[in-house]
């Protein structure tokens, strides 16, 4: 693949915020240096596989080598012979020890049998088949080597679409079909739109290619299964334990609280960090047998194969009617969402792309057909941007291709569509409310910042010079959907006794007067411990310095509900509105013991520097230290009122207001904050080798009220190098036999610092009416390069042609500029009334 | 087959050390288990993403590349050098915290041994200059722009930026 080596254009709109906040003054909206920056860089974290216990034996996973095979026999004793194995599992015994995992599809996808290793076939190439508990990593994985396995290879099915048709190999007998599940989602008359547009645009195939954003710490965990005490201890970097704990405690037939979740640092996750429930259900059970702690940290190559990717997606038959104007009054399309082997998180990207269903745009008349179908490929996990980015990505295919097909300019048939200021809150078709935005502010913004017009004359003057280069514009308008509604399960499965969703916080005056807060969250990057800090900090009067943060999960400080975890771009709301509520709790509380000590009523009180005073009357003070010894240590002086009804110790819970959806009619509030980013790229094709070289790169996004701009503006520089990454250079194929073709770092292209843009960056804030702090969810970022890096390729090799794949590597380009007739075989076509 | 066993001497952030390695032991596995120095991480197993990466007597290596025997009578340096818990962040990883040039942190060990060598070795340092000599550490987390920024920002200190 390509390295584009651009001339790199700086920018002055960088925020650089450096200057500590003047005492009092509030931090949030205040770029303040993270907190946990410090034992980071002085490699002090504590990631999983930092942990060491005394006894403890290491995981090692024998995987399938054939992408179907039935399983004849599986000959563990040549392992367990060897000194220093402790113990081996294999799927028959993983059966007979545990219930298979439970489903959200319901039937009959919903009889798919899975379990942590696989029983009677292995259904993806680097499936886990047994697995080796011993001594060391080099013991465990020798002994590994020596199992032996007994395979009857079986016909395979790769192809999304071919994967639903009758005569393709069933990858799971019971469920029947290929097709794990099946859904229409309509809104509006699109048959009457198509029939009443003056033109109806059809592309007759979109394909969403399959990808990951590869975390750089692979999965990790301890798991101590304590026999005493029937405990089962795990410190592992799963991101949302609590889902994790749903299909573990089932299937290992434990208490949930049996289940002690801990994480400290970890290394990145990306949506890719929430099915490991299957490796650590194996982990458990070797360390019960054993009776000792387990430690498994996944290789790369077996993370590349054998934990999750991001969601492949076809689309056919698009059909998209459009007014001479230029108004797009909807679209028809259907979707094959390919989920690879086992469903484990899905069906649910069956509902979560329509929280986004119309994108940014007013479109009225919309019908999707999706299906999640089942190849013999590693499963899927929810890659950042999970489900809407693949959705978005179509809608800003549409919109292009309705510009180039109908000779409209791109930047034109976006306003003429987009949803405007002055209609926020904005409710789509299918009952969601986008809560806030200018999107029309944000496209000039952007495309001021990359100088649009100065680049469309240089197209023009290259493109007269024939010089064997072209240059492309391309933009992306997305969508980062955040705060979820569970009850959007319902759409899918109308059993599902889910809706709503919340976060928990504990927030507490400590024994000397020291403030700390728990989180229920647990961040991979995302600096909780430092926003929490400036949120919390300012209710209680003190820096953010002096706000200890403990994040991550600890299953003991019981500061956790059911959603708990970081997922789904919703901390700003969910975790900062728990830590705000808990922080509100216990000011109410300071101020009830102060107010009764000094003799003033609350609000007459100010907290400052960790000290309650009177207004006006300053010698009239507490410090923190003199409330906590009061209530902590010196109770007997307290009016027994005041001391029955203080604890310093506050748990809140955040809870969105949300209703439960409708799944009779598939609409709702799916999600509570609409986060939007623009995206303007410049490309450059070198004609003969289809090079591609990102030239420029600007980014505007909208988020609502930003708590830390510098973190704000990190998310948005890493989920765009993920989507440039994803549109240029990363993929994940396989060849005909299922052997994936991009098993390491050599094969899958993980851009590196020269490949990537520097972007330019810039915030427009429109505060959300419906979060606590005016904040959005904003970590995902909604693949808008995937949308950007398609439209400025298309945009540069010329009119006419169409860019239907999601990613363009060199000769995919050089296709596209030197042979158009092949590149956009299956292009687009206009009827015209 | 058993693994053979081998003793090494050699110096470790400026003190002296010594060890037993198996034949097969990685130098990163050394560290991390034999040392305890956490810092240093592991990202991969085809040396491609340099969370490994430690200096070795000057020089920024893989250590999941090299025997942990080969590094008989070096001097190593890993990120626990750069300063310790409790002491004030060297100026690299101030840098790196004012510029935000650090989310995971889990690349960040390797990174700033990458950054630190090149920022060392070189005279006068181009943007595209510390771009390419940042290719073999792999981020997933900034982009990466803000890493440069900070890199170039302690150049610039140092008078070693070069348009
Ligand atoms: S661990 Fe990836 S290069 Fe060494
Ligand atoms: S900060 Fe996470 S990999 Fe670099």
């Amino acid at each position: 693949m390509s390295i584009p080596t651009p001339t790199p254009t700086r920018t002055d709109e960088r925020i650089t915020t450096w200057t500590p906040p003047a005492p009092n003054a509030p931090s949030v909206g205040q770029s303040i240096p993270r907190k946990e920056d410090r034992r980071l860089l002085q490699g002090q974290g504590l990631f999983t596989d930092d942990l060491w216990m005394h006894r403890m034996g290491h995981v090692h996973f024998v995987r399938s080598p054939h992408a179907h095979a039935r399983i004849v026999d599986v000959d563990v004793s040549r392992a367990e012979a060897q000194p220093g194995v402790y113990a081996t599992l294999t799927g028959e015994e993983a059966r007979g020890l545990t219930d298979r995992y439970p489903q959200i599809a319901p039937e009959p996808g919903g009889s798919m049998k899975d379990w942590c290793l696989a029983v009677g076939k292995a259904r993806f190439a680097g499936e886990p088949v047994a697995a080796v508990l011993a001594e060391t990593r080099e013991l465990a994985r020798d002994a590994a080597a020596l199992v032996e396995v007994e395979y009857e290879v079986l016909p395979v099915t790769l192809d999304g679409v071919a994967t639903t048709r009758p005569d393709a190999p069933l990858v799971h007998e019971e469920v029947g079909s290929n097709v794990g599940w099946k859904g229409v989602y309509e809104f509006g008359d699109v048959d009457w739109a198509l029939e009443h547009a003056d033109h109806v645009v059809r592309i007759p195939h979109l394909h969403f290619h399959r990808f990951s954003s590869t975390p750089l710490e692979c999965n990790a965990a301890v798991v101590n299964w304590e026999q005493g005490t029937d405990t089962i201890h795990i410190l592992s970097n799963n991101q949302m334990p609590q889902f994790a704990a749903m299909y573990l405690a089932p299937a290992l037939g434990v208490r949930t609280d049996q289940l002690q979740f801990r994480s400290q640092d970890i290394g990145g996750a990306f949506g890719l960090k929430l099915t490991s429930y299957t490796n650590i259900t194996a982990v458990a059970l070797l360390s019960r047998k054993a009776n000792r702690p387990a430690k498994w940290t996944e290789y790369r190559s077996e993370h590349l194969v054998g934990s999750c990717h991001g969601n492949e997606r076809t689309f056919e038959g698009i059909e998209v009617p459009v007014m001479a104007d230029g108004q797009i009054l909807g679209f028809s399309a259907t979707a094959y969402d390919d989920v690879g082997a086992f469903m484990r998180y899905e069906p649910l990207g069956g509902v979560i792309f329509s929280q986004v269903l119309p994108g940014c745009y007013r479109f009225q008349h919309l019908r999707v057909d999706y299906r999640t179908v089942i190849t013999n490929k590693t499963p899927v996990g929810p890659n950042r941007g999970y489900s809407r980015l693949q959705h978005l990505w179509m809608v800003e295919r549409i919109v292009d291709v309705v510009a180039s097909q109908l000779g409209l300019d791109p930047v034109a048939v976006r306003k003429r569509n987009y949803i405007s200021a002055d209609q926020f809150p904005y409710e789509t078709p299918n009952g969601c409310l986008y809560d806030s935005g200018d999107y029309h502010g944000a496209l000039d913004r952007v495309l001021e910042l990359v100088d649009y017009d100065g680049w469309r004359a240089r197209q023009a003057a290259l493109r007269a010079s024939g010089s064997g280069r072209r240059i492309g514009i391309g933009i992306g308008s997305t969508l980062d959907s955040g705060t979820s509604n569970f009850g959007q399960a319902r759409l899918i499965n109308r059993e599902l006794q889910y809706s709503g969703n919340g976060e928990a916080a504990i927030c507490k005056l400590d024994l000397g007067g020291e403030i700390s807060v728990a989180l229920g969250t647990v961040p991979q990057g995302q600096g909780h411990e430092t926003t929490t800090a400036q949120v919390v900090g300012d209710t209680l009067g003190v820096s953010p310095d002096e706000v200890r943060v403990l994040a991550g999960a600890d299953s003991a400080r019981n500061a956790y509900v059911a959603f708990s975890g970081t997922y789904a771009s919703q901390f700003a709301v969910t975790g900062i509105g728990a830590a705000l509520g808990a922080a509100r709790a216990l000011r109410e509380e300071i101020l009830m013991v102060a107010a009764s000590v000094l003799e003033a009523e609350p609000e007459e009180l100010t907290l400052v520097g960790a000290t309650v005073s009177v207004e006006g009357d300053e010698d009239r003070a507490m410090t923190f230290a003199q409330i906590a010894n009061l209530v902590y240590a010196n109770n007997g002086a307290m009016p027994p009122e005041l001391a029955d009804a203080v604890t310093l110790n506050r748990r809140f819970v955040y809870r969105p207001p949300f209703g439960v959806p409708d799944w009779r009619t598939k609409s709702g509030h799916l999600t509570l904050t609409y986060a939007s980013q623009f995206h303007a790229c410049v490309v450059e094709i070198e004609e003969e080798t289809g090079q591609t070289t990102v030239l420029d790169y600007a980014i505007v996004d909208e988020c609502g009220t930003p708590i830390n701009p510098q973190i704000v503006e990190g998310q948005v520089h890493g989920a765009a190098a993920h989507g440039v990454a994803a549109a240029l250079q990363e993929t994940l194929e396989y060849d005909e036999d299922g052997q994936l073709l991009n098993g390491t770092f050599w094969d899958y292209h993980v851009v590196s610092a020269p490949d990537t843009p520097l972007f330019k960056t810039d915030n427009l804030p429109r505060p959300s009416p419906f979060t606590p702090t005016g904040s959005k969810g904003m970590g995902e970022g909604g693949g808008g390069p995937l949308h950007a890096v398609c439209s400025a390729i298309q945009d540069a090799v010329g009119p006419g042609v169409v860019v239907t794949d999601s990613h363009n590597p060199t000769e995919r380009v050089w296709e596209l500029v030197n042979e158009p007739s092949v590149g956009a075989r299956e292009g687009a076509e206009v009827i015209s009334r | 087959m058993a693994d053979s066993s081998h003793p090494i001497e050699l110096t470790v952030n400026g003190e002296p050390a010594e060890g037993v390695v198996l034949g097969r032991q990685l130098l990163v596995h050394f560290i991390r288990d034999t040392l305890g120095l956490r810092g240093t991480h592991i990202g991969c197993d085809s040396g491609n993403c340099g969370a490994c990466t430690v200096i070795v007597d000057g020089r920024a290596i893989k250590s999941c590349m090299q025997l942990a025997v080969q590094a008989d009578g070096s001097d190593l340096r890993t990120v626990e050098s750069l300063s310790a818990p409790g002491e004030e962040l060297d100026e690299l990883q101030g840098a790196f915290t004012k510029h935000h040039a650090l989310q995971c942190g889990y690349c960040t060990p390797g990174m700033l041994m990458s950054a630190t060598a090149l920022l060392d070795d070189a005279d006068a340092l181009t943007l595209d200059e510390i771009r390419r000599g940042l290719k073999g550490n792999i981020c997933r987390c900034t982009g990466y722009v803000n890493i440069v920024h900070a890199v170039e920002d302690v150049a610039e200190r140092r008078g070693k930026r070069s348009a």
